[in-house]
């Protein structure tokens, strides 16, 4: 009898533990978001966004970032800060996160493809707010882990594939948005031919751990081709008269 | 006679120490430079050469309990450098240390605390050898001397010589076998017992070269380098690797997720690359080695890429290429009908790669009828050439994340430099193009920095209206600059803007450009190309390169540094952006050096005040009020001085001999060598044969002279000679350097014998002081050159050694010439 009054004391105990650190973590999270908030208010200049689509930061609010990076990263999970996440890759700091996402302009009914499947941090966000999302990673036990994590976490909508990204997904194209987090020495025509008239492809550009700037390239309704490039900072080269 | 008999045997051991010691310096560049970046290997091994002030702290402070001991403590200290020469590095490339984190990683600075720990022991016992050599035998300063340098002059060249034949983890192994060695030479050679330990040092020498050569001996390369990353994609694996000191060369094949590199191709690309092998130098830098098979159509896609603009504009032109490397530019000018190609390519070992092992698989591209290649640095090349040129085409030849991160802030570059473009101008034809190729940074940099030095190029070689002759176009990825030698003519813009119009490509800048005509396919939230070079057009240049936050002023031979961008106004701004992303705007090479000289200078105040806090009761009545400090002043100024002729002269012979390892190894060992044999001389300098005046005044006086005769003389002699053939430039250079390198080994040990006639409690004081200034003097020399440029640095070092002569140590209350 003591012996299980102690196992359910015990098991208590290890509940209101687990519940105290998920509070936490929700904390924190909800800290990051008022962080990405403010952050867009200051780059509004170079962004053109005072504030970013409500479903995306509902979206960023929601996630558990910390369950997408290695254990001993887990502390920094809420830090608007790129993290390592093993095999050479990083994930993308959660303002540059939320910045990208805003930037594909996605729908509840969109179908969305990512190249770079990373942590499955992204596609997990991507999940959150569109119908489909289709994510290609070419590492293979990165692609493998992301799925494990994304499938255990209970995201049904997100399909993984471990494929080259060049030729993107044409059997579940075309689609409204696009994402390429993998380094590309030139934009894949394929890739351009499997967005939507009206779609979005984001890019992010430059070496780990430090994204330069982003491209977004617009199909526009007629098939032809625009792309920007933008910086996510609000940073003028010049001083003086602007 | 025994004393004899052991001074011969430990001057040897100390030439063989300090040419392992040399060698390891600049190994630890090369390894660092392969498992890490360049710029950090800079800062680690500046940082760890501190070991030698480590070592003259030391030996000050414990110096009456090591002399009795001096023979085995010596011999003990060339074991343990030998030891953790190899240990220390094997355990500094398993701390994980990210450069790439650490404004983010609070754990960063530790780990880099820890590398440079592990890194400063094995100087330390080196430096230890060497100290102890000049304390035992100050009043044979000379020859210790000359002994120390000649060693680490043979230990420079030997290095070099040694990464030819093997791979840097074998030369890591021999260098730890060759102090093991010394130390078995000097346990033997002097008589200690047991007289087994000797053989345990030569067991142990061997230990070491199997250690390295074995599965523990393996470098273990940042998972962050591009070929790291590479390596872990599916089915992609290393074909070939191979290493010289111009860096380790690895091949990769990626079957299942080919390599398509062609950076900024555009989207009208009718094609995709064929089959590629990508190239990696020292795990970065990628290109392409593609398959040719002949068909000429396959390499369609060459066309799309911003660099085949001046193509455009000319039929059938000889072309010559700089930085061909793995051949795409090649295949480029092949495609565009090239009716001649000059490749220049700087490593052999490239070139073999593609000719030789992946001979069938690039079809052999420097072999096609009508293409040369010439292995030759590109700038020495053009200079020599006898033939001109209708296209110049300049390859990317750096990687795109380094370039990005401003990795590159250091390192002197001097084919991007004003008098560099004038060079190449004057081998264009009538009419001909000088066509550069640079990544796009956004805001940009490197691609003003580059526009503003053909402004100033064309405008030296006396052209009055330089944008009439220039024309810049840009895709996301790479801006491609057009200098025409001659005004463009209608029918050229013509061609430009067809090019641009039919790749989706932007224009940057043509003689009558609208800004309405800027950034069409790929906007911007403002037109900054277009608008940064019509304002370095316009009258306002200077006011606009002063009022931008990077650096873009052009760069010169005087201050080579085309890829340092950061200016200090914009450095708060980017700090306070970096939770927006704004990091990547920092650039890194130059703050690196500003924190590395601040630790060095923090670490030898400590390294130079802590023994004489502790000595200070040991030191003698003195009628001179501080002896210390004229000893400090004159070791420390000497130091300076030393390093910063030495780095001045290196920067002007790295022209004449054109090859960057070439012309720092002879220029180093000329100095070492000769400098040694100064030292030899220097004995014969004793006080009375100079008089009144101080006895290193003649060196000094000799030293001012030829410094300033060369400051003069040095261009145009180089001018004239530029065209002969290397194995000619290399004994004129010697030639050249012999006196004043022989003039400036003489200060030294004139002033370490006059310490010991007067206290010589203070000469490994001395030594230390003048090894702390040596390090901070290496840093200090590339940061006043990067602001005033090497002449500064050059007229400094002399009004250091002018003041250096005029504190020369005064032996107190003692006769001069005293032996030990």
């Amino acid at each position: 009898m003591q012996l299980r009054f102690a196992l359910t004391f015990f098991l208590l105990v290890v509940a209101a533990a687990t519940a105290r650190a998920q509070d936490q973590w929700i904390a924190a999270r909800q800290q990051m978001v008022r962080d990405i908030e403010s952050l867009t208010v200051e780059t509004a200049s170079a962004t053109g966004r005072k504030a970013l689509d409500a479903k995306v930061m509902a979206a960023m609010a929601k996630v558990p970032r910390h369950l997408f990076v290695p254990t001993g990263q887990q502390p920094y999970g809420y830090e608007n800060r790129p993290l390592p996440i093993g095999y050479g890759q990083t994930i993308s700091q959660p303002y540059i996160v939320a910045l990208m996402t805003d930037l594909m302009r996605v729908k509840p009914g969109d179908v969305t493809l990512e190249i770079g499947t990373g942590s499955g941090y992204q596609a997990a966000i991507l999940s959150e707010l569109v119908k489909e999302v289709y994510t290609i990673e070419i590492i293979e036990p990165l692609g493998k882990r992301a799925e494990q994590q994304l499938v255990q976490l209970g995201y049904r909508n997100v399909a993984v594939k471990i494929a080259d990204g060049y030729y993107g997904w044409p059997e579940r194209g075309p689609f409204d948005a696009i994402i390429v987090t993998a380094a590309a020495s030139y934009i894949p025509p394929p890739l351009v031919k499997q967005l939507k008239p009206g779609g979005r492809m984001v890019i992010p550009v430059g070496a780990s751990f430090l994204t330069q700037y982003l491209m977004l390239v617009e199909k526009q309704p007629d098939g032809s081709v625009v792309s920007r490039q933008l910086l996510p900072v609000s940073f003028v080269p010049l001083t003086g008269r602007h | 006679m025994r004393a004899v008999e052991s001074f011969t045997t430990l001057r040897l051991a100390l030439s063989l120490i300090s040419a392992a010691a040399l060698a390891y310096e600049i190994l630890l560049t090369r390894l660092f430079s392969i498992i890490q970046w360049h710029h950090f290997a800079y800062m680690m091994i500046s940082v760890a050469l501190l070991g030698y002030g480590a070592a003259g702290t030391f030996v000050s402070i414990f110096r009456s309990r090591i002399e009795p001991h001096f023979e085995a403590v010596f011999a003990a200290s060339a074991a343990l450098f030998g030891i953790l020469a190899v240990t220390c590095f094997l355990l500094a490339q398993q701390v994980p240390f990210n450069p790439l984190e650490f404004l983010w990683d609070p754990q960063q600075p530790a780990w880099l605390l820890l590398i440079y720990l592990l890194l400063l022991v094995p100087f330390f016992f080196a430096a230890l050898c060497v100290c102890l050599m000049f304390t035992r035998f100050a009043a044979r300063a000379h020859r210790v001397y000359s002994f120390d340098i000649i060693g680490a002059a043979a230990g420079c060249l030997g290095v070099v010589a040694g990464l030819y034949v093997l791979p840097p983890t074998g030369v890591l192994g021999a260098v730890g076998a060759l102090a093991l060695l010394t130390a078995a030479l000097v346990w033997w050679g002097t008589g200690l017992k047991p007289r087994l330990a000797a053989g345990v040092f030569g067991l142990a020498a061997g230990v070491i070269i199997l250690v390295t050569a074995g599965p523990l001996g393996q470098l273990r390369m940042s998972q962050y380098k591009e070929l790291s990353q590479m390596l872990k994609v599916m089915g992609a694996h290393l074909v070939a690797e191979e290493s010289s000191p111009l860096g380790l060369i690895s091949v990769v094949e990626s079957a299942e997720v080919p390599f398509r590199e062609a950076p900024g191709l555009s989207l009208n690309a009718p094609d995709e690359p064929p089959p590629q092998l990508g190239v990696f130098t020292d795990g970065e830098g990628m290109s392409a080695l593609t398959r040719f098979d002949g068909r000429r159509e396959r390499l369609a896609y060459l066309d799309y890429v911003t660099s085949a603009l001046p193509y455009h504009l000319v039929h059938r032109p000889r072309v010559l290429i700089l930085g061909a490397g793995a051949g795409a530019d090649v295949l480029q000018a092949l495609y565009a009908d090239a009716s001649s190609v000059d490749a220049v390519e700087l490593n052999p070992q490239v070139a073999r790669l593609v000719q030789a092992r992946f001979g069938e698989f690039s079809g052999r591209p420097y072999s096609v009828p009508g293409v040369a290649l010439h292995v030759a640095e590109a700038r020495g090349y053009t200079a020599a050439a006898d033939r001109r040129y209708d296209v110049i085409q300049f390859a990317l030849l750096d990687a795109f994340g380094a370039s990005s991160a401003g990795l590159y802030a250091l390192s002197e570059s001097y084919i991007y430099t004003v008098e560099a473009l004038q060079t190449y101008l004057h081998r264009l034809s009538p009419d001909g193009y000088l066509s550069i190729t640079r990544w796009v940074n956004l805001p940009p940099r490197d691609t003003l920095k580059l526009f503003a030095t053909a402004v100033s190029a064309l405008e030296a070689s006396g052209v009055n209206d330089p944008g009439a002759r220039l024309a810049l176009i840009r895709s996301w990825k790479t801006a491609t600059l057009v200098i025409k030698n001659g005004a463009l003519t209608a029918d050229e813009i013509a061609a430009v803007k067809e090019f641009c119009r039919t790749r989706s490509f932007d224009l940057a800048w043509y003689p009558g450009m609208q800004t309405a005509e800027a950034d069409r396919y790929n906007r911007l939230d403002q037109p900054y190309f277009y608008e940064g070079v019509t304002a370095l057009l316009g009258n306002a240049r200077e006011e606009f390169i002063e009022r931008y936050k990077f650096n873009i002023a052009p760069a010169t031979d005087d201050r080579p540094y085309f890829f340092h961008f950061f200016r200090w106004k914009a450095l708060p701004e980017l700090v306070r952006l970096k939770q927006q992303g704004g990091l990547p705007l920092l650039e890194w090479g130059y703050p690196l050096v500003v924190a590395t000289l601040a630790q060095a200078l923090l670490a030898s105040i400590l390294l130079i005040l802590l023994p004489l806090w502790l000595l200070r009761r040991r030191l003698p009545p003195s009628p001179l009020p501080r002896p210390w400090l004229r000893v400090a002043s004159y070791f420390g100024l000497l130091g300076l001085a030393f390093m910063f002729v030495e780095m001045a002269f290196i920067q002007r012979f790295i022209l004449f001999l054109s090859h960057p390892l070439y012309a720092v190894s002879v220029v180093l060992f000329a100095f070492l060598l000769f400098a040694g044999l100064g030292s030899r001389f220097s004995e014969r300098l004793q006080p009375g044969a100079a008089g009144r005046l101080s006895p290193a005044a003649w060196p000094v006086a000799a030293i001012a002279v030829l410094s300033l005769l060369y400051l003069l003389l040095l261009a145009p002699v180089f001018d004239a000679l530029i065209g002969l053939p290397d194995l000619a430039k290399i004994p004129i250079s010697i030639l050249l350097i012999a006196p004043l390198g022989f003039a400036m080994g003489m200060p030294f040990p004139l002033g370490v014998a006059a310490v010991a006639a007067g206290n010589q409690e203070l000469v490994p004081w001395a030594w230390g002081v003048n090894a702390c200034a040596s390090v901070v003097s290496a840093v200090l020399a590339t940061l006043l050159a990067i602001h005033f440029g090497f002449t500064v640095v050059l007229l400094l070092a002399l009004a250091l050694y002018l003041l250096a002569a005029a504190v020369f140590p005064k032996p107190a209350g003692a006769t001069l010439g005293a032996g030990e």
